[in-house]
């Protein structure tokens, strides 16, 4: 009754990072509620053994189902899955990352087991024996501290906001056979995008362009900070290039594109809209570079530079190259 | 090919959001509301699906206030042919929501359910799938094309670093993303035309859902900006601080 289950999200036959930050928040809960935490993963060949790496981080259970059809997502099969041991374990929460799929695959559990669903979860707490948590509404702008009224709770955390626990558990592993279901929604492999940088949701730190960048021909001096940064930092972008065309949707920062909480944010050349700001606020650490000093965006950021980015920015570039050399 | 859009009223995203004195709600007074940003990319989808096929009905539905119906109307305008409203209030828990949209649905005949991939007061991106799930039906969300061919659709949806492709037989739901398509603006026609299609409304009572709403607020405090200088000479010392005093590089 106080168990908590945590979905591994798989990809290329390893748990995602925010795998790991799911049974880290999920080990929380279980140990204020006195339960277990049980790891529940699909995949190919080999998942199992891939997913025994989260006992480390307080997986008591590892319940794994291995079949060559579920190396994409199936959210047929998880989703019947998730039903069965919410019947066989009555947790008392779920665990999900706020991941594409985990979103996906939340609410599509939600639906199954009638039951509310609290999505981009940032705090944890149990109140009174009860699950309450705290969510950003409106981008950001404003936090809902909501209670789950009866079990499960089903909650998805956002990616890169919950600490991940060394904490060991047993990570008894357990095969339960693939599920009999009729599949109505078929998901292909994923096909990963031409550069293969992280996902701006996912990054550690984040570098957007906006306006004052001049055009998309000029993203490279953004593109060297990122290279000098290293391989935990990404691109964003602001809305206004975005529907200029100069950036594919995926890197939009804000309300109706991403919302980013990495622990450094370069906002580039971008003035601040309301919306944008929602996205990025959450950040850590705002550092923006603006010609006009009256911009919005410097009364979020912790450190300003009034400039233009064209002499700023390579500056900034050679001195991160120059200190991740002498680094080593 | 016959299409519901489920669709929403929300505050604009450029509008400042102040809670309400009783800490439970958004403050509505001078905000500017609009559809969801998302909604439109899916009624686009369905009045080109319709117009390419040449025949077909296309349904907006919402649940929420008497103003929603301004938001009927906006969808009646770019081209939907009836709308409906369910109304009553909703708050931050998509299952009751999910539920009575379902419960309409569930006897009207349909090609395509389309949804907005979020709404963005909530963001929540729970009702699509949930719907789908409540009335047994194949999903997609997160949709950025959608190609339909003899009764089956592909869509290609968005993930991170990259792009997935999800099959399925209609009827089926799809939850659309920005790059689906670009909305069209109602025309002086649509808006003339849309005044005389018909908009049902009726009362309906939400299921009570899993959460309950202790309280609203604002964003914590960024801490103080510090403007370190001008242009590239001001870098050093940048770089100084981040490593030395926040350290993240």
């Amino acid at each position: 009754m106080a168990d908590v289950i945590a979905y591994l999200e798989m990809r290329d036959g390893t748990p995602r990072p925010v795998a790991r930050e799911a049974v880290s928040a999920a080990k929380t809960l279980a140990d204020r509620l006195g339960g277990s935490v049980v790891a529940l993963a699909f995949g190919g060949t080999g998942t199992a053994e891939a997913a025994r790496a989260m006992a480390a981080f307080g997986a008591d259970r590892l319940v794994v189902v291995e079949d060559d059809s579920l190396v994409a997502y199936s959210p047929d099969v998880a989703v019947a899955v998730i039903q069965h041991l919410a019947a066989e374990l009555s947790p008392a929460a779920v665990v999900f990352p706020a991941s594409a799929q985990g979103k996906d695959l939340s609410a599509r559990a939600a639906g199954r087991l009638k039951r509310s669903l609290a999505s981009e979860v940032t705090e944890l707490a149990v109140e009174d024996g009860m699950i309450v948590v705290t969510r950003p509404v409106y981008a950001g702008k404003a936090y809902a501290r909501l209670r789950f009224r009866d079990s499960p709770a089903l909650l998805s955390i956002r990616p890169n906001v919950f600490p991940v626990i060394e904490h060991a558990g047993a990570g008894a592993v357990e095969r339960p056979a693939m599920p009999d279901v009729q599949e109505k929604t078929r998901v292909g492999p994923i096909e990963q995008g031409e550069r293969d940088r992280l996902d701006v949701r996912e990054a550690d730190i984040v570098v957007s362009g906006g306006r004052g960048l001049q055009g998309p021909e000029k993203w490279e001096i953004l593109e060297h900070l990122v290279d000098a940064l290293g391989p935990g930092a990404t691109l964003g972008a602001s809305r206004a290039v975005v529907d200029a065309g100069w950036r594919p949707h995926g890197e939009q920062v804000g309300q109706t594109g991403k919302v980013v909480s990495p622990s450094l944010y370069f906002a580039i050349g971008i003035s601040g809209a309301i919306q944008h700001l929602a996205g990025m606020r959450t950040a850590n650490v705002i550092v923006a570079v603006n010609k006009d000093a009256e911009a919005p965006i410097f009364d979020v950021a912790n450190y300003g530079i009034v400039g233009d980015a064209f002499e700023v920015v390579p500056e900034l570039t050679d001195a991160v190259r120059k200190l991740r050399t002498s680094d080593g | 090919m016959n299409s519901i859009v489920c669709i929403k009223r929300v505050p604009d995203s450029e509008t400042r959001v102040r809670i309400a004195s009783d800490g439970l709600a958004v403050d509505r007074s001078g905000v500017k509301f609009d559809m969801n940003e998302y909604d439109k990319y899916a009624l686009e989808e369905a009045i080109r699906r319709k117009e390419e096929a040449g025949e077909g009905l296309v349904t907006v539905l919402t649940v929420g206030g008497d103003d929603a119906r301004e938001t009927l109307r906006q969808a009646l305008a770019m081209g939907a042919d009836e709308a409906v409203l369910l109304r009553a209030e909703t708050g931050f828990d998509g299952l009751p929501v999910a539920v009575a949209l379902a419960e309409e649905i569930r006897d009207r005949p349909f090609d395509l359910l389309l949804f907005g991939k979020q709404a963005i007061d909530d963001d929540g991106m729970q009702v699509p799938a949930m719907v789908a799930e409540l009335l047994g039906l194949p999903a997609a969300t997160v949709v950025v094309s959608l190609e339909i061919e003899a009764g089956r659709a592909v869509a290609r949806r968005e993930v991170e670093g990259g792009h997935e492709t999800v099959e399925f037989d209609l009827p089926g739901i799809v939850a659309a993303q920005k790059g689906l398509n670009e909305p069209r603006y109602p025309s002086l026609k649509g808006i003339m035309a849309a005044k005389k299609k018909p908009l049902e409304e009726k009362d309906v009572t939400l299921v009570e859902g899993g959460l309950e709403l202790l309280e609203l607020s604002g964003p914590p405090d960024r801490p103080e900006p510090q403007i370190l200088g001008e242009g590239a000479e001001a870098v050093p010392e940048l770089v100084r601080r981040l490593r030395e005093e926040v350290k993240v590089l």
